[in-house]
C-alpha cells in the first residue's frame, strides 16, 4: 500500500514536471475503480498508454486493463452483446467500424459537446472535432493514412523511383513482389485510379458490376505478385526482409520502421487515403462503468492529450486545436509535423475515402473480393 | 447351527423351485443385478462431473453453433407485420405488393430503426441477394422523413429497388424461421425464384476449398507417413539410450509453440530466406530465380507436415515397439531376403500404427487454420480459414456454422469409410 502511494506520487510529480497534467480534473462520482480499454497493440497502443492512460492512472489510481482485439472488435462486441455480458468499457476502432457498430446499436451515441472537454479557447468539442465526427457514436482521436512505401535499393529498377501509386500496378518498370491489404477497401479505388478512372468518378464506377469487374481485372494483372497482409505490422516486415519491394500499410507503421529502426524504405504519399481512428463506448454499460469511461474520455480526448499522442507516433490529432501543439518525437527529438499525413508536402494528392459508400456496399464487395481472392 | 432364525426360514419358508437364493430369500440373479446397478451408478457418479463438463462446455456450444446454420428468426423478428401482410401476396406474379404491405413495412422499419436492428436484417438478406444491405441502410435513413399515406411511392422514391418484384420475393422467401440458405451457400448454390441453382462461376469458392482441403490434407498425411515411418523404425530398433536421445528430438519441436514453428518456417522458406540464400550461395540456383516456397500450397504442405509429424511418429513407434523381432528372424531363417522379411512379415504388423497415425494427422490437418493462414498465401488456405473469416470478419455466422457442419459430416463419413476399410479396432496407439 505504501509502496503504491510512493510510486503514484513519483509518477504524478514526473507528470507535473512534464506539464502533462490537466489542471482541473474533477473527481469521478459513482465510478468503478477499473476499466478495460481495447486497442490495436504495437506502437499505436503504446502511444495511447503513454499519452492517455499513464497520466490518468497517476491522477486517479484506477486500474486500467488493455486488450489488443480491435481488429476483431465488431465480431466480439456483437458476440458479447448477444451473450448479454459486455466486458469492454472503451473500444478503439476505425471510422468504418464505428459507423457499423453505431448502425447496429452496439455502440452508444455520444453528445460530443456535453461530455468532452472544450478547446482551450472555449470552442465546443463538437465544433473542434468538426467533420471528423463521422458517426454520432464516434469520438475521433487521430487521422492516419493508408499509403505505400518502397525499398530504396532495388537493383532491378535501374535507379528509377516510383512517384505515383500506379507503380503498384507497373510490373515492367518496377518488378518485384508487392504487399496489399487482404480486403477490397483502398485496393479497389487505387486499381480504378490507375486504370484511368478520374478521382471524382471512382465510387460511381465502383457502384456498378462492370466497375467492380474492372477493378478486379486491374488487380488481376498483379495478383500472382502480391502477398496479401491482414495485420498492418506485416508489410514493414516484408519490406525489411526484402520479400517485397512495394507495400501498402498505415503511415505510422512505416514511420516507425524508417525513422525509429532506420530501414531503407521511402514513403510514397501519392493517393494516400485518410482514415480516422477513435473511441466508441459499448451500448448499455451499467451506470458506474459508464461514468468512469466518460470521466476518462473527457481527459483523454482534450486538446493537450491528443497533441501529446503525436509525440510517440506520426498520426495527426483529430482536434483542430491540437494541431499547433504537435511538437517533437519523444525519443528521437525530430520534428513530427513533416511526418504527418496532413502535412501539405505529403497531402499533395490525397484520395478522399467515402465512408458512407463503404458502409452501404461493404457486404457486397467483401464477398466478391474474397471470392476473387480464393480463386 | 440350524437354530438361527434366517437359516431355519431359508430351509422351510421358500419354495424349492430350483432358483438359487441369497440368505434373505431374494433370487441370487436379482441380487446380482442390484449389485451391478449400484456399481454402475457409482461409476456414473464418478464420471458425472466430466460428463457435465463436456455437455456444458463442448456439446452444448457446438449444438448451438450448428443450430445457427438453419436458424432464420431475424426476418420475422425485425419486420413481423410485413411478413404477416406478405402472406396474401403471390410471389409468382409480376405485381408489386399492395399498399398495406408497404404501410406495414413502414411501421416495422420505424421500430427497427429506433432499435437499430434494420442494418442487421439488411446484412442477413444481403447474403442471398447483393444490394439488400445498402437498400436497408438507405431506407433506414429515409424512414424518418416519410409522411403518412402512399408509402409505396415514398419507398420507391427512397430506393428504386423497392419497386423491384425480386426484392419482395427475397423477403418472402426468407421469412420462415428456418432456412436452407446457409447450407446452399456453403455448397456454392443459391435459392432463386426459379428454384435452386449453382452460383455464377466467379462466385463459387466453397466446393473448391473443400476439395483443396481434402487433397492437401491427404498429401500432408502421406508425406508425414513417408518421413515418419523410417524415424519410428529407427527409434524402435536402436538401443534404449540412443532412442531416448532421438525421442527428445522428436518431442522438443512437438512441445514448441505452434506459432513459433510456423514463423520459423517463414524465415527459412521465404525468397530472401535461409534456404534460398544457401542454394544461391552454393550456385544451385542463381539470384534471379529464387524458389517461391511460401505463401502458397508448398509452404502449407511443408510447414504442416513438420508440425504434424510427431502425431505420426508416436503411434508408429509405440506399435513397432511391441513387434517381436523373432518373427523377422524366423522369416529370414526360412529363406526370406531382407526386403521380403520386412514387407511380408514386419510391415503388416505396423498397419495398426499407420492407421492410427494417418487418421490422427488427416483429421487434425482438415481442421487446421493458423498455419495455412500464415504461410498459405491465397492458394494454400483451407476451408477452416474461410470459417474463421466468416466468424470474425464478415460476421456471417450462419454460413460459418453451415460450413462447419459440412466439415463435421465429412470427417464422420471418412471415419466410417475408414472403419469399413481398415477397421477401427485395428487402430492402435500403443
Amino acid at each position: 500500500m505504501k509502496l503504491r502511494t510512493v510510486l503514484l506520487a513519483s509518477a504524478a510529480s514526473m507528470a507535473f514536471t512534464g506539464q502533462v497534467v490537466s489542471e482541473d480534473l474533477p473527481p469521478c462520482d459513482n465510478c468503478v475503480d477499473s476499466m478495460t480499454l481495447v486497442s490495436w497493440g504495437g506502437a499505436y497502443q503504446a502511444s495511447q498508454v503513454k499519452a492517455y492512460s499513464e497520466p490518468y492512472i497517476a491522477m486517479t489510481g484506477v486500474n486500467v486493463v488493455w486488450d489488443e482485439s480491435s481488429n476483431e472488435a465488431v465480431a466480439k462486441l456483437r458476440a458479447m452483446n448477444e451473450a448479454g455480458n459486455v466486458t469492454w468499457d472503451l473500444v478503439d476502432v476505425v471510422a468504418a467500424d464505428a459507423i457499423r457498430l453505431c448502425d447496429e446499436g452496439l455502440a452508444a451515441p455520444i453528445d460530443h459537446s456535453a461530455v468532452l472537454a472544450e478547446a482551450p479557447d472555449g470552442t465546443p468539442a463538437a465544433e473542434d472535432f468538426g467533420d471528423m465526427i463521422v458517426s454520432e457514436c464516434f469520438i475521433p482521436q487521430i487521422v492516419y493514412s493508408t499509403t505505400a512505401a518502397y525499398r530504396a535499393d532495388v537493383a532491378e529498377w535501374n535507379g528509377k523511383e516510383p512517384d505515383s501509386i500506379c507503380a503498384m500496378f507497373d510490373l515492367e518498370n518496377f518488378p518485384g513482389k508487392r504487399s496489399l491489404e487482404k480486403r477490397p477497401i483502398n485496393n479497389m479505388e487505387w486499381a480504378l485510379l490507375c486504370d484511368g478512372v478520374a478521382k471524382e468518378d471512382v465510387y460511381d464506377v465502383l457502384e456498378t458490376d462492370e466497375g467492380v469487374e474492372q477493378a478486379l481485372a486491374k488487380l488481376g494483372t498483379i495478383k500472382d505478385q502480391v502477398i496479401w497482409w491482414s495485420a498492418a505490422a506485416e508489410p514493414p516486415q516484408l519490406l525489411a526482409d526484402g520479400e517485397v519491394v512495394l507495400a501498402s500499410s498505415y503511415n505510422g507503421r512505416f514511420f516507425s520502421a524508417i525513422e525509429e529502426q532506420g530501414q531503407p524504405f521511402k514513403m510514397l504519399w501519392d493517393a494516400q487515403v485518410f482514415d480516422l481512428d477513435g473511441w466508441i463506448v459499448p451500448a448499455d454499460l451499467p451506470e458506474d462503468r459508464l461514468n468512469r469511461v466518460m470521466h476518462f474520455l473527457k481527459f483523454a480526448t482534450d486538446t493537450q492529450r491528443l497533441a501529446d499522442q503525436a509525440k510517440y507516433i506520426s498520426y495527426g490529432p483529430a482536434r483542430a486545436s491540437s494541431a499547433p501543439l504537435v511538437g517533437k518525437h519523444a525519443e528521437l527529438g525530430i520534428d513530427m509535423a513533416p511526418h504527418m499525413p496532413t502535412d501539405p508536402a505529403n497531402a499533395k494528392n490525397t484520395f478522399l475515402y467515402n465512408y458512407e459508400w463503404w458502409a452501404d456496399n461493404r457486404d457486397d464487395l467483401d464477398a466478391k473480393f474474397q471470392a476473387w481472392l480464393a480463386q | 447351527m440350524s437354530s438361527t432364525p434366517t437359516a431355519t426360514r431359508s430351509h422351510s419358508d421358500f419354495p424349492d423351485d430350483g432358483v438359487v437364493r441369497a440368505a434373505d430369500g431374494t433370487p441370487l440373479k436379482q441380487r446380482l443385478a442390484k449389485a451391478l446397478r449400484r456399481e454402475k451408478l457409482r461409476s456414473f457418479l464418478l464420471i458425472a462431473p466430466l460428463l457435465l463438463f463436456i455437455l456444458l462446455s463442448f456439446i452444448a456450444p457446438i449444438a448451438d453453433m450448428l443450430f445457427r446454420s438453419v436458424e432464420n428468426n431475424i426476418v420475422q423478428d425485425t419486420i413481423p407485420r410485413t411478413v404477416e401482410a406478405l402472406k396474401a401476396w403471390d410471389p409468382a406474379g409480376n405485381e408489386l405488393p399492395n399498399e398495406p404491405v408497404f404501410a406495414a413495412l413502414h411501421d416495422d422499419l420505424a421500430i427497427a430503426v429506433e432499435k437499430r436492428v434494420h442494418t442487421r436484417l439488411g446484412s442477413r438478406l444481403n447474403y442471398e441477394k447483393s444490394g439488400m444491405s445498402g437498400l436497408f441502410r438507405k431506407t433506414g435513413r429515409a424512414i424518418k422523413r416519410m409522411d403518412e399515406g402512399d408509402y409505396k411511392a415514398q419507398f420507391i422514391d427512397a430506393d428504386e429497388d423497392w419497386g423491384d418484384v425480386e426484392t419482395w420475393r427475397v423477403i418472402k422467401r426468407f421469412s420462415p424461421a428456418y432456412t436452407p440458405g446457409y447450407f446452399l451457400n456453403a455448397v456454392d448454390a443459391e435459392q432463386t425464384s426459379e428454384g435452386i441453382r449453382m452460383k455464377p462461376a466467379n462466385e463459387r469458392v466453397y466446393l473448391m476449398l473443400f476439395n483443396r482441403t481434402m487433397v492437401m490434407s491427404l498429401m500432408i498425411t502421406v508425406s508425414c507417413l513417408i518421413l515418419g515411418f523410417p524415424v519410428a523404425y529407427l527409434l524402435a530398433h536402436l538401443s534404449l539410450k540412443a532412442s531416448n536421445m532421438l525421442m527428445i528430438l522428436v518431442l522438443l519441436p512437438f512441445w514448441t509453440s505452434l506459432l513459433v514453428r510456423t514463423s520459423a518456417w517463414k524465415v527459412l522458406l521465404q525468397q530472401q530466406g535461409v534456404i534460398n540464400d544457401f542454394l544461391v550461395w552454393t550456385g544451385i540456383i542463381d539470384d534471379a530465380n529464387r524458389l517461391v516456397m511460401i505463401n502458397n500450397q508448398t509452404g502449407t504442405i511443408i510447414a504442416m507436415t513438420h508440425i504434424l509429424l510427431p502425431f505420426m511418429i508416436l503411434p508408429l513407434f509405440s506399435v513397432m515397439k511391441t513387434i517381436s523381432p523373432s518373427y523377422v528372424r524366423a522369416a529370414k531363417s526360412l529363406g526370406a531376403n531382407d526386403w521380403t522379411a520386412f514387407w511380408k512379415v514386419y510391415f503388416p504388423q505396423t498397419v495398426p500404427g499407420i492407421g492410427a497415425g494417418a487418421i490422427l494427422v488427416f483429421i487434425l490437418s482438415i481442421g487446421y487454420y493458423i498455419t495455412p493462414e500464415l504461410v498459405g498465401g491465397t492458394s494454400g488456405i483451407f476451408i477452416s480459414n474461410r470459417i474463421a473469416y466468416h466468424i470474425s470478419s464478415s460476421l456471417n455466422w450462419g454460413l460459418a456454422a453451415a460450413l462447419g457442419a459440412i466439415l463435421l459430416c465429412l470427417v464422420l463419413i471418412l471415419f466410417y469409410v475408414y472403419d469399413k476399410i481398415v477397421g477401427i479396432d485395428n487402430v492402435k496407439l500403443g
